[in-house]
């Protein structure tokens, strides 16, 4: 047991990714030239959306609860790690997030992070979502609850709390597994998953959901998300005695630390290039934007938690959950930019996995 | 006139081909594309199958395009190295088993 990070965060190296504007800069075309593809606004006009995306109904609340991970994955859109000490959501932040969930629509908290675990709020944060008529769902990167002994009784806590798991497990190799999440991340993520089995995670007739999320460890794009449902379904079955309910391909999208490895490995160009052929315009109607609003560790507001990595917030008048207000929301525009082709490639990507 | 054969970026030049004969081209590229749609085979069995053929061809473009098709659709390396392994052992096994006429040969002339 025990995990080696995989890279140190942008920050811990000085990169200038770790910089948000650079990274606009980056992925606008503006400091890689070698690439041609239209941008992403352009594209949407062409596909009848001459006014830009409006959201469709305020379903999910998203909410990045800190920055710090037990983990330092090659792909991170976080930029998430053990280093990430200082951006995690203080309790006076989480209690009005409890309040927008009480007095608002919401259907489903989504709690993500870094590892969510590791804010000290945590626990108390899902005991009171499970107060309130809403589905609870936390992103747990399975090996955090073999990480310290004051984890190990986390499946015991979200089986108690009904919460929904999703977790990452890239593939149901090693090698695949822990060339981006680091050495060691394959064998604790299984042990984790049986654990989640044993309380009834996955199991038929318990209603304890275990969803995976594959996304591919590298340059290429997720393949068809039923497919590969089906072989990790099989094959961690056949190798593990492991089950699991339902298989999400995400994309990675080219921000953060994948745009650093894309750039670093010479894929930057044809990735883009790539994302942008495979534009399907089939996509927009269930982009996660349109029904997400994604929350960061200090408060403020974003249409979905890759803009909230750019630092592009939300087009309102007051992107702050100080501020909250419903009407503007919905009246709000969303923002995009060239990293959104991201979600518009082949069947699409949301943190729900494939949309069309 | 180029001074190598086999640049990565001709690859991207296939389309073109229709530039000398449209209507043979168009024809080809429309059944070249329903070949690989899913249908009894997944598109990743069809992917497997076409990066096994591609070595026996040894196609170094089609080996890229393959390739990445196959990561695309969800293969992973240790299938990847198995088609072409299965490739390599029809390959081989289409030349050993030339060997029954060769020792038929020599049977045939020695006492």
């Amino acid at each position: 047991m025990g995990i080696k990070q995989k890279v140190k965060s942008l920050t811990a190296r000085n990169n200038q990714l770790a910089d948000t504007f650079y990274q606009l800069e980056v992925i606008s075309n503006k400091k890689i030239d070698e690439i041609d593809i239209p941008d992403f606004s352009d594209r949407i006009k062409q596909a009848g959306y001459q006014h830009g995306i409006k959201p469709a109904g305020m379903d999910i609340l998203q909410i990045n609860i800190g920055k710090l991970c037990n983990q330092a994955c090659a792909h991170c859109h976080v930029d998430a790690g053990p280093d990430k000490k200082e951006e995690n959501m203080n309790r006076e932040t989480l209690e009005r997030c409890l309040e927008i969930l009480k007095n608002n629509s919401f259907k489903t908290v989504d709690i993500t992070g870094g590892a969510p675990e590791l804010n000290p709020n945590f626990r108390w944060f899902v005991e009171e979502c499970r107060m309130i008529d809403i589905e609870i769902i936390v992103r747990c990167n399975l090996t955090i609850i073999l990480a310290n002994k004051r984890f190990l009784d986390l499946p015991d806590f979200y089986a108690r709390n009904h919460v929904h798991i999703v977790s990452s497990l890239p593939y149901f190799t090693k090698r695949r597994t822990d060339s981006q999440r680091g050495d060691g991340v394959f064998e604790d993520s299984i042990l984790a998953l049986q654990k989640l089995n044993a309380v009834g995670y996955g199991k038929a007739n318990t209603g304890l959901v275990l969803d995976l999320v594959y996304n591919p460890s590298g340059a290429f794009l997720p393949g068809s998300q039923c497919e590969l449902e089906e072989q990790f379904k099989q094959q961690l079955d056949k190798r593990y005695g492991i089950e699991f309910n339902n298989l999400y391909a995400i994309t990675n999208l080219p921000i953060s630390r994948f745009l650093d490895y894309l750039i670093e490995t010479g894929n930057y160009a044809d990735y883009m290039t790539e994302l942008s052929n495979v534009f399907n315009p089939a996509t927009l109607k269930g982009l996660m934007c349109r029904n997400t609003i994604s929350v960061s560790w200090d408060g403020y507001l974003y249409d979905c938690d890759f803009n909230q990595m750019l630092d592009l917030k939300s087009d309102i008048e007051s992107a702050h959950i100080g501020n909250f207000d419903p009407q503007d929301i919905m009246k709000r525009k969303i923002v995009l930019n060239q990293h959104c082709y991201g979600c518009t490639a082949g069947a699409g990507s949301s943190c729900g996995g494939e949309i069309a | 006139m180029s001074d190598s054969y086999f640049k990565p970026e001709d690859l991207k030049k296939f389309g073109d081909i229709t530039e000398f004969q449209e209507e043979y081209g168009n024809k080809f590229f429309q059944w070249y594309t329903t070949v690989f749609k899913e249908g009894a085979l997944s598109t990743r069995e069809k992917a497997l199958i076409a990066l096994a053929v591609a070595h026996t061809e040894q196609c170094p473009y089609c080996i890229d395009a393959y390739s990445s098709a196959c990561l695309n659709n969800g293969a992973d390396e240790e299938q990847m190295m198995e088609a072409v392994h299965v490739a390599a052992a029809i390959k081989s096994g289409a030349t050993l088993v030339n060997s029954v006429q060769m020792m038929n040969h020599v049977k045939k002339k020695l006492m």
